[in-house]
């Protein structure tokens, strides 16, 4: 049974060849396409279950490629980038992929992307009431455990976890956080979210120091991982 | 002297000082007219040439060999202030002096030009020195893991293989992979830094996670070491380019550990220096392995330079990266040895504040 069907759109024949064994070899069915051209149209023929793009491409920007599959294709889109440029993947992010990998990657952290990509959260599944073992969040009654003690959070952290496990497992950009927690005239505003996050650290995780929840994502972000 | 006065001062400005120069050791010769005589005055404005000739361009010395031969005629030859010379003796004298003086400028200036294509050549005998250590080191560390990638890959093709051994080969695959991986990256940091492409992007950061994600990414780098990080408390928020600050933590504590024998300690030392406007934020990395002979201390941060007795693979570029990334944020990086002889990184990064607290 496939688990999903990918659409790789990408120019460089070995990365096909090894996305299209790799990802087959973990139940899933791959269609390839060389260029932006081939791929706005396969996508467009038979919209895939998630898209894996590259940024670059030879025929067409790969942000311009995202953004005309981000007019109808609502499904996820996963960045391949060679440059490791943070503007680059900042910027795919805030235009709507959903993750991304920096050439050269591990097989294990590409299947890890894709399934958490492909996988509904209980949020989507309007389930209020997440459990990451060590760590439930009710968002209807508002309360959060960790090894079954109520935390206490203030509003503010609460909004900002609460923004977290909703997206569970997806890349929030520095932006995209400082807008929706603070509004959009705190953009520039970084230090607000670098001492929150650090409260929230000290209040989920079992060594602030060494989080397995809240991820740093170098330059980009930060990351929700709810099962560690 | 030299550094305030020589062929590189303009040229308009050399014959002013050359003018000068001539006039006013004549205008002491002339006041001393009493003691010394005419024909030792001679002598010290010909000093006075081969001094100008030590110093300046070709042009501005023959200026003053000119000048001087006709000071000399006019103020001190007999009879004084005509240009009529009356004993045979003293027209040669004149046409000597002329002489010496012009062939004293000609053969220092050729001096000169010598010691100019010998310095010039040196600088590039250096630079093919310095070329053929970036092949050697270059061409062994890349072409180590792409030898054990392509010997790999062709045993495992081999079917005779055991599957233990291909296991193995693959394993052995994938570390020269990272290997490889590790070196592309340094040489593109390298490049970046050489074209000058190089620009913080300075942001809120908070030095603590900044600190401990590094550590986190090096579990198997340390595995072997002991690490202990000491933060000053209160610590405020800092403006800094957090990526590229990532990467000289990380190069710093992974030379620390790579050069230091198993069960060694690195300790990261995180305080403000507040003395300074504006704060500066003060990261050091200590270990407490042999330290650098002093002799080489100053180099460590050059490109390609690396310990002569070091056994340890790499290009050198390790320490310049971290050197070129501090300076990117604005910052400097000094090395000494610490009290236990170890290696004791220091790095000072004037920075904005912030000491943001969170509502309780």
């Amino acid at each position: 049974m496939s688990l999903g069907e990918i659409l790789v759109i990408d120019d460089e024949d070995q990365i096909r060849k090894l996305l299209e064994i790799t990802l087959q070899s973990h139940d899933f069915t791959v269609k390839e396409a060389a260029t932006a051209k081939l791929g706005l149209l396969a996508a467009a023929n038979h919209p895939p279950d998630l898209i894996i793009l590259d940024l670059g491409l030879p025929d067409e920007n790969g942000h311009t490629v995202l953004k005309k599959l981000r007019e109808w294709y609502s499904k996820p889109i996963l960045i391949l980038s060679a440059q490791s440029g943070e503007e680059d993947i900042v910027s795919a992010l805030d235009n709507g992929a959903n993750d991304y990998l920096v050439k050269p990657f591990r097989t294990g952290e590409l299947l890890a992307r894709i399934r958490s990509s492909l996988r509904k959260s209980s949020f989507e599944e309007n389930n209020p009431v997440f459990d990451f073992d060590d760590l439930q969040i009710d968002l209807i009654t508002r309360t959060v455990k960790k090894n079954n003690e109520t935390v206490k959070l203030t509003a503010t952290e609460y909004t900002l976890l609460a923004l977290f496990v909703k997206n569970e497992g997806k890349v929030l950009t520095h932006n995209y956080l400082l807008k929706e927690i603070w509004g959009p005239t705190y953009v520039a505003e970084s230090q607000y979210l670098r001492v929150y996050i650090a409260q929230l650290r000290k209040k989920i995780e079992d060594n602030p120091n060494r989080p397995l929840h809240l991820l740093t994502e170098s330059g980009v972000g930060y990351r929700f991982v709810g099962k560690k | 002297m030299k550094q305030f006065i020589s062929s590189k001062t303009p040229k308009s400005k050399q014959y002013l000082i050359v003018v000068a120069l001539v006039l006013l050791v004549s205008a002491i010769c002339f006041v001393l007219s009493g003691i010394v005589g005419y024909r030792v005055t001679a002598f010290v404005l010909l000093v006075t040439v081969s001094v100008v000739a030590m110093l300046f361009d070709i042009l501005p010395v023959l200026v003053a060999a000119f000048l001087s031969a006709l000071i000399w005629n006019f103020f001190f030859i007999p009879p004084r202030f005509t240009f009529h010379i009356e004993l045979t003796e003293d027209v040669i004298m004149f046409l000597m002096y002329f002489l010496i003086a012009s062939v004293n400028a000609v053969l220092t200036y050729k001096i000169r030009q010598i010691a100019k294509i010998a310095a010039e050549e040196e600088k590039k005998a250096n630079a093919v020195v310095l070329y053929n250590t970036l092949l050697n080191s270059l061409s062994h560390e890349l072409r180590t893991p792409i030898s054990t990638i392509i010997g790999a890959s062709d045993n495992i093709l081999n079917d005779k293989i055991s599957e233990e051994n291909r296991k193995k080969l693959v394993s052995e695959i994938s570390e020269a992979s990272l290997r490889l991986n590790k070196q592309v990256e340094n040489l593109l940091s390298m490049s970046r830094l050489e074209s000058g492409f190089i620009e913080a992007k300075k942001d809120w950061c908070d030095v603590n996670e900044l600190v401990h994600s590094v550590i986190n990414q090096l579990d198997d780098v340390l595995k072997d070491h002991k690490i202990r990080t000491v933060f000053e408390s209160d610590l405020p928020l800092v403006k800094l380019d957090f990526g590229l600050m990532q990467q000289v933590l990380n190069n710093l504590i992974t030379n620390a550990a790579v050069y230091t024998p198993p069960g060694s300690e690195i300790i990261v030392n995180v305080y403000m220096d507040k003395k300074e406007t504006p704060e500066a934020l003060m990261i050091s990395v200590d270990d407490n392995g042999k330290g650098f002979p002093k002799k080489e201390m100053d180099k460590v941060f050059d490109k390609f330079y690396r310990l002569k007795d070091s056994k340890t693979g790499g290009t050198g570029l390790g320490l310049s990266i971290v050197k070129g990334f501090v300076e990117a944020n604005g910052g400097t990086i000094t090395l000494t040895n610490n009290e236990v002889g170890g290696a004791s990184f220091l790095i000072e990064i004037p920075t904005e504040t912030s000491y943001l607290k969170s509502e309780k």
